[in-house]
C-alpha cells in the first residue's frame, strides 16, 4: 500500500475551499510518509481543476470526467473511487468534511469495510499512522483517533488546516473511466437552490454573531454591518433563531453549526455551553455584552462591557476608516 | 409501509464530563444525566409525521447500546412512535462505524419491510456524523443525507431537499431508502401524558446477536478504529482582556489596534 490520496471538491471549475485545505494537510502526510501525492478530479469538464490541483502541489492527479459524476451523486463517485482504491492501494484518503466530503467517505469506507476518522481538527503522523485529533462530547472533550489497519481514511474539519498556496506546477492527469452508467444511479437529482449571497459561515475567517441582546429582528442590522465591513458571515445564537428574529442557516452551536474563524465578535450572546460548543475553536473571540459577568467572557480573548446598540456601531465606523471603506 | 427511526441515548446538552483514566463519565447539574441524541428528535418526528401524513403503518424505533438506551426508546414511543426495539448484546460492544453500519443492517432486515429509515445527523458523543450513509451502503439502499424536507412520497420512489454546503437540492430515488435529517425539517412534538404512560408501560423487545444474522465482523475485535484516548481540552490560553476606555470611540480604537496586531483583519 502506498500513495496518499486527496479528493477534490469541486464546482463550476474551481477548486473548493475545504480541498486546498486538504491538498496542505496531504501534501505534509505525503511528505512525512515519503509517499506520492495523488489528487483526485472526479466531475464533468474538470480540466481547469485537474491543472489547479498541480499547481496546489499535487505529484499527480487521477481524474475522471463523466456527465454522470456532476452534480455529485455519491452513488456515481463511490463505486468510482472505492474501484480505484481497489486497484491501487493508497494507504491514506483525506477529503474536507463537507456535506459530500462527509457521503463519500462514509459511502467508501463502508463498502471497502476500512477504518474512517472525520471530523479531524489537528494531524499528525506517528511511525506511518495518522492520528487525528478530534471534538466529542458535545465538542466540549477531545479525542485522538486513528486507524488500526489497512487504508486510513480521514476527514478534515473545514478551517482547521491552512491552505495550500499555489506553487506554479503543472502536468498531465491520468484520466479513467467511470463505472457506473446513469441508468444504474439510483438518484436522480431535479433541482439545486445555491445559497444566495453573503458568506457562508463554515468558510468564513470572520464572523460577527447577535443574540437575544440583540432584542428583536431590526436589532440584527448593527450586526449585519459589522459583518460586511469586514468581509465576515453573520452568525447567531439559538435563542435569536427560535425567536425567529434570523433564519436556523445562521445558528452557531451545538445545534448549529460548528465554526473555526480567525476572528470571533459575540454580540449581545451570553455564551452558553451549546453555544460554546460551536465556536470554542475560533482563534480570536471578542465579547461585546452589557453583563460584565457573561460567561462569554471568560472565553474571550477581548472584552468590552457595554451596551451593543452603541459599540457595535463605533466598532463598525473604527473598521470602516482603518479600512479605507 | 414501515418506518424504522434511529436513535441514540446521549449526555444531555448541559452535562459536565470529567475524564478519569481514559474513562468518561458525566452528571447533569439540571439533574437530566441522558436524554434522546438532539438531532434524533428530528428524525423520530419526521417518522411520526409519515404516519400520520403519508399513511406509514409502524413507526420503530431502534437502538444498539445498554439498557440504558430504553429510555431513549420510551422517549420516542412517548412521541408517537408505534414500536421500539433495542439491540444489545456485550459482543457489539467496541463496534467502530462500520460495524455499527452493520448491525443496524441486520436489525433492519430483521424487522422486515421497512421503506424508510431515518437517522438523526449526528451523535452528540461520538461526533461521527456517518450512520445514515454507511448503514444504506450495508442494506444495499439509496442513501439520502441531510435531508431538510420529505417533498413527496408515492408507493415506489420518494422526492427530498437536500442542504448541502452551498444550497438545496432536490432529488428523486426509488424506495427503500435510509436519510438522514437535518434540523431544519421539522419542530420536534414533545411526549404527551398518555403517550409517556404508555411508553412507561411498554415491554421494550431486546435482540440479542444470535437473534441476528450480521454479515461481517462487530465489537471491538472487528473495529479497525482506535478512539480510546480521550481528554480534556486544553484551556484557553490567558485570560480575557477588558477593555476600558474613557469614551466608547476610545474603547473601540483600542479593540481595534488590537485586532490588527493579531493580524485576524
Ligand atoms: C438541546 C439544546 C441545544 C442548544 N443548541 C444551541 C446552539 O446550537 N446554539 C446556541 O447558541 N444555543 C443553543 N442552545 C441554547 C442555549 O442554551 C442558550 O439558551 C442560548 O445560546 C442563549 O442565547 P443568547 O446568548 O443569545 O441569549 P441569552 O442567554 O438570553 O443572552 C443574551 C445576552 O445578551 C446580553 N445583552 C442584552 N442586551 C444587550 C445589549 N443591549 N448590549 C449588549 N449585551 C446585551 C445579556 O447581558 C445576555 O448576556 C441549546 C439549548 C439546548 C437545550
Ligand atoms: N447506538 C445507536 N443506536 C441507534 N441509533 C444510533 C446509534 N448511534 C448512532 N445512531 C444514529 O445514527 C445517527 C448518526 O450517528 P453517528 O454516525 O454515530 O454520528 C444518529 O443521529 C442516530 O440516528
Amino acid at each position: 500500500m502506498s500513495g496518499v490520496w486527496v479528493w477534490i471538491e469541486n464546482s463550476n471549475g474551481a477548486v473548493a475551499a475545504i480541498s486546498r485545505e486538504a491538498i496542505g494537510v496531504a501534501r505534509t502526510v505525503a511528505n512525512e510518509l515519503s509517499e506520492e501525492l495523488v489528487g483526485l478530479v472526479f466531475g464533468h469538464q474538470v480540466s481547469d481543476v485537474a491543472d489547479a490541483a498541480f499547481d496546489l502541489g499535487v505529484d499527480s492527479v487521477i481524474g475522471c470526467d463523466d456527465p454522470t459524476l456532476a452534480p455529485f451523486r455519491v452513488q456515481a463517485v463511490g463505486p468510482l473511487l472505492a474501484q480505484l482504491v481497489q486497484e491501487r492501494e493508497p494507504s491514506v484518503l483525506l477529503l474536507g468534511d463537507s456535506t459530500r466530503g462527509n457521503d463519500l467517505a462514509a459511502w467508501v469506507a463502508a463498502e471497502l469495510d476500512a477504518g474512517l476518522v472525520t471530523d479531524a481538527i489537528e494531524l499528525k503522523v506517528e511511525d506511518g499512522t495518522l492520528k487525528a485529533t478530534r471534538a466529542v462530547y458535545a465538542n466540549k472533550l477531545l479525542s485522538t483517533a486513528f486507524v488500526t489497519q489497512g487504508l486510513q481514511i480521514v476527514t478534515l474539519r473545514s478551517r482547521a488546516f491552512p491552505q495550500a498556496e499555489p506553487t506554479g506546477g503543472s502536468g498531465s492527469a491520468e484520466w479513467v473511466d467511470a463505472v457506473v452508467a446513469e441508468d444504474e444511479i439510483p438518484a436522480k437529482v431535479t433541482g439545486f437552490a445555491a445559497k444566495e449571497g453573503g458568506v457562508s459561515l463554515t468558510d468564513a475567517s470572520i464572523i460577527v454573531s447577535g443574540g437575544r441582546g440583540v432584542g428583536g429582528p431590526e436589532g440584527f442590522a448593527p450586526v449585519r454591518e459589522l459583518a460586511e465591513v469586514l468581509g465576515g458571515a453573520l452568525g447567531a445564537s439559538r435563542a435569536a433563531v427560535d425567536a425567529g428574529w434570523i433564519p436556523y442557516e445562521h445558528q452557531v452551536g451545538q445545534t448549529g453549526k460548528t465554526v473555526s474563524p480567525d476572528l470571533y465578535i459575540a454580540c449581545g450572546i451570553s455564551g452558553a455551553i451549546q453555544h460554546q460548543a460551536g465556536m470554542r475553536g475560533s482563534k480570536i473571540i471578542v465579547a461585546i455584552n452589557k453583563d460584565p459577568d457573561a460567561p462569554i467572557f471568560s472565553m474571550a480573548r477581548y472584552g468590552i462591557v457595554g451596551d451593543l446598540f452603541q459599540v457595535v456601531p463605533a466598532l463598525t465606523a473604527e473598521f470602516k476608516a482603518r479600512l479605507g471603506k | 409501509m414501515k418506518v424504522v427511526v434511529c436513535t441514540k441515548q446521549t449526555p444531555s446538552t448541559t452535562a459536565v464530563f470529567s475524564i478519569k483514566n481514559g474513562i468518561v463519565s458525566w452528571d447533569d447539574p439540571g439533574g437530566k444525566p441522558n436524554v434522546v441524541n438532539p438531532w434524533d428528535e428530528y428524525a423520530i418526528e419526521e417518522g411520526i409525521r409519515l404516519k400520520e401524513n403519508h399513511g406509514a403503518s409502524d413507526v420503530i424505533a431502534l437502538a444498539i447500546g445498554g439498557e440504558e438506551s430504553k429510555e431513549a426508546l420510551k422517549t420516542a414511543l412517548a412521541m408517537g412512535c408505534t414500536g421500539a426495539i433495542l439491540v444489545s448484546d456485550d459482543a457489539f460492544a467496541g463496534s467502530d462505524a462500520v460495524g455499527s453500519a452493520r448491525i443496524w443492517a441486520a436489525a433492519i432486515n430483521k424487522i422486515g419491510d421497512a421503506k424508510i429509515v431515518i437517522f438523526g445527523k449526528l451523535t452528540i458523543d461520538d461526533n461521527m456524523g456517518v450512520a445514515a450513509m454507511m448503514t444504506a451502503r450495508k442494506l444495499g439502499w439509496t442513501p439520502l443525507t441531510f435531508v431538510s424536507a420529505i417533498k413527496s412520497i408515492s408507493a415506489d420512489s420518494i422526492t427530498v431537499e437536500r442542504l448541502l454546503d452551498d444550497g438545496k437540492e432536490t432529488v428523486t430515488a426509488p424506495l427503500p431508502v435510509v436519510i438522514s435529517v437535518v434540523k431544519e425539517i421539522n419542530e420536534p412534538r414533545y411526549p404527551s401524558f398518555m403517550g409517556i404512560r404508555k411508553a412507561n408501560r411498554a415491554e421494550i423487545p431486546v435482540w440479542k446477536a444470535a437473534d441476528l444474522s450480521v454479515n461481517g465482523g462487530t465489537g471491538a475485535a472487528a473495529s479497525k478504529v482506535d478512539w480510546s484516548h480521550i481528554f480534556a481540552i486544553p484551556p484557553r490560553v490567558g485570560s480575557v482582556e477588558m477593555i476600558e476606555g474613557d469614551s466608547i470611540a476610545e474603547q473601540v480604537k483600542i479593540l481595534v489596534d488590537k485586532l490588527f496586531e493579531e493580524k485576524v483583519i
